[in-house]
């Protein structure tokens, strides 16, 4: 290791985000031996955030890479500004002579540059190319890469703490993978759900917190579903419960096993979905 | 004493290297976790497996390890799920649970390892079987004070340990197929980006270079970008395959997106003379399967889609066909076929372990040259990295 990072404290979750045991072992782990951790997960269990609340819980800053599918590796690490330099040259300014004006540093430059340690997420990797990853090697490695530019090597003053997400569109070669460490969020279980429930809504009505999770836990078992509600819709329709005010006992009736929850389009945002949910709710109705 | 631990996870199969044990006994040594076993678990879990997929292997391999259980019976093929499926549940009173005696370990696993090697058929209820249900020590969702839970839910959380609950059976080769699935499965056979003559202008790399070149114009062209893929695709209809309706069209509609140059055929069990091109005009719209073979070039890939579930007749004797009077058996035409096409692959919807119990589809396999991939994703996959070969 060539640069020394140190990490004061340890993660264990925030006043906003509910970490499991598993999570918070993962993320020290992470933290104690500075390598990057890569989380998968359904969409919506908190990928994203996880990096913004560590960095939060840490103190330390955040920076973000969000990799589309025209991504290149080359972007986090630096851009030269070709046609910057020609505009400049043609209008004879002096300051073309330099090519190192025409450096765009990239986000991991930002990070390997910076003073204090920092937190770097390279959000949703799988969306770039084949390659991309295999472009990364050295530099998530040696935390170093070369300028060929300006002929100089930058190296991490304090080796920042990586957070790389994936949502498992693509494979990741081997040899990346085997330089991170690697945790899976899972669906949480009820209990866990409440105690998000709890984070993002206190003092949220028992009743109808406890309907509410009924009905989505219910939801989620629903076979043939094209896209189950995850973590991040069910706080949405719970807001939207608690804007208007909606009593618990409209979630469900007592006669009958299934009913259209009220503003369920929070929840499900397939249509083809809300079709086959109306269609069951319509049999089961039929059936008594 | 970890290192023979490395060596039984390796020998379960469990995808993993020397260097993510040297950073699981780095880890170990800066005490990242605590001294409990479900600590090191977790520790062990994230460091040495990459892919939720292997999650499940890992678990086995895990309690296999730490029980001190050398290969439980039955657990490398593999208990059926539906053996172990939750049934009814008995419920006991507090006496009668007190009243269940409580085995030793060992006792328990000897136990077990007998009653695997009996059983025979699904059992729920009762005391004395492993099933699902009643007060037998084994099995799950029972009430036996120290049982061991194999599979399933969790019902009177006696039995605690994590790996034992076998969560991520389910991402354990996922054969749920959608078509974004397919597409990125499809994604194999797009290797060739950029080939052909360099005709279109490069606007980057002009910039690039005449920057470069401080000023003097300096012109870079490159070749169109597409998809140079063929392909040629083969579906059987009707009979044993309307069980698989959706799932190929899906495929189909997931290759029309991705290919420009697709082609496509029906057949009916077997390939003959005849293909063609519209189900409804069958039998009046049809093509000679010799013009196909002429019209399409040998870079075609060729892919047959279909459950080769037939009699063995319909594959290896003239006049075998369901439907007429073929003067020729299916199999010369498939060997015509793989013969002009050598990319050639054949995607089956029945489920790899059912294949070898039918006769047409080994011989169907055989006839491929042993290419032929179960539709999944995994399955879809591998047939297209065979595709690819060049």
């Amino acid at each position: 290791m060539n640069a020394s990072g140190s990490f004061s404290g340890s993660f264990s979750g925030t006043d906003t985000y509910v970490a499991t045991r598993e999570l918070s072992l993962a993320v020290n782990a992470a933290i104690t031996l500075q390598r990057p951790l890569l989380i998968k997960g359904e969409p919506g269990t908190g990928k994203t955030l996880l990096a913004e609340e560590v960095a939060a819980a840490l103190g330390l800053p955040l920076y973000q890479w969000h990799v589309k599918s025209t991504t290149r590796a080359q972007q986090g690490l630096y851009e030269y500004d070709a046609v910057a330099r020609l505009r400049d040259s043609q209008l004879g300014e002096a300051r073309a002579s330099d090519i190192g004006h025409y450096i765009v540093k990239g986000v991991l430059w930002q990070a390997f540059e910076a003073e204090t340690p920092s937190v770097v997420l390279i959000d949703e990797i799988d969306k770039a190319d084949i390659e991309f990853p295999n472009d990364l090697l050295r530099e998530l490695d040696r935390m170093e890469f070369y300028v060929y530019e300006t002929r100089e090597l930058i190296r991490a003053r304090q080796r920042p703490l990586v957070f790389i997400t994936s949502n498992n569109e693509k494979e990741l070669p081997d040899a990346f993978l085997r330089r991170c460490f690697f945790h899976y969020i899972r669906f949480p279980d009820r209990e866990t759900m409440q105690r998000i429930v709890e984070v993002h809504y206190p003092g949220i009505k028992q009743a109808l917190l406890r309907e509410a999770l009924e009905v989505f836990f219910e939801l989620r078992e629903l076979p043939g579903l094209k896209k189950k509600p995850s973590t991040s819709e069910l706080l949405d329709w719970l807001k939207l419960l608690l804007a208007e005010d909606i009593p618990p006992e409209a979630l469900r009736s007592s006669d009958q096993k299934l009913t259209i929850p009220p503003l369920h389009g929070a929840l499900l945002k397939n249509e083809q979905d809300v079709h086959l949910f109306e269609k069951l709710v319509f049999m089961a109705r039929r059936g008594r | 004493m970890l290192v023979d631990f490395f060596l039984h996870l390796r020998a379960r199969g469990v995808k993993t290297s020397l260097q993510e044990f040297l950073v699981l006994l780095e880890a170990l040594r800066l005490n990242v976790a605590g001294y409990s076993i479900d600590d090191f678990y977790l520790l062990a879990r994230t460091t040495l497996i990459k892919d939720e997929t292997q999650f499940d292997r890992f678990d086995l391999a895990f309690g296999e390890y730490f029980k001190g259980i050398e290969a439980l019976p039955g657990m490398e093929t593999g208990i059926p799920e539906e053996w172990l499926r939750q049934a009814a549940k008995r419920l006991l009173s507090d006496e009668e649970r007190a009243a269940l005696e409580k085995l030793g370990w060992d006792k328990l696993m000897e136990t077990l390892q007998q009653r695997l090697a009996e059983q025979k058929e699904r059992h729920a209820g009762g005391n004395k079987w492993i099933g699902t249900g009643g007060s037998s020590p084994f099995g799950h969702g029972g009430t036996h004070p120290e049982g061991v839970r194999i599979g399933g839910r969790s019902e009177n959380r006696s039995a605690v340990k994590v790996w034992e609950k076998r969560e991520f059976k389910n991402l354990d080769d996922s054969v749920e197929l959608g078509t974004r699935n397919i597409q990125v499965a499809l994604r194999r056979l797009r290797r060739f980006a950029r080939e052909g003559a360099a005709e279109e202008l490069d606007l980057d790399g002009t910039i690039d270079g005449t920057a470069r070149n401080a000023g003097w114009l300096d012109l870079k062209l490159r070749p169109e970008r597409h998809n140079a893929v063929k392909v040629l695709l083969f579906l059987d209809v009707g009979g044993s395959m309307d069980d698989h309706i959706a799932t190929c069209a899906t495929l189909f509609s997931a290759c029309r997106n991705e290919f420009k140059h697709l082609e496509y055929y029906y057949f009916h069990n077997c390939v003959y003379e005849h293909v063609w091109r519209d189900n409804v005009r069958r039998r009046t719209e049809r093509t000679p399967t010799v013009d196909v073979l002429h019209r399409y070039g040998r870079d075609y890939k060729l892919i047959f889609v279909g459950d080769a579930t037939m009699s063995p007749y319909e594959i290896v004797h003239p006049g075998g066909s369901v439907e007429h009077d073929n003067a020729e058996p299916g199999a010369v035409w498939l060997s015509r076929l793989s013969d002009a096409f050598p990319h050639a692959v054949w995607l089956n919807p029945e489920p790899e372990a059912h294949w070898p119990y039918r006769e047409s589809i080994s011989l169907i396999r055989q006839l491929l040259g042993g290419r032929m991939f179960p539709l999944s994703v995994d399955g879809l996959t591998r047939g297209m990295r065979e595709l690819s070969k060049a």
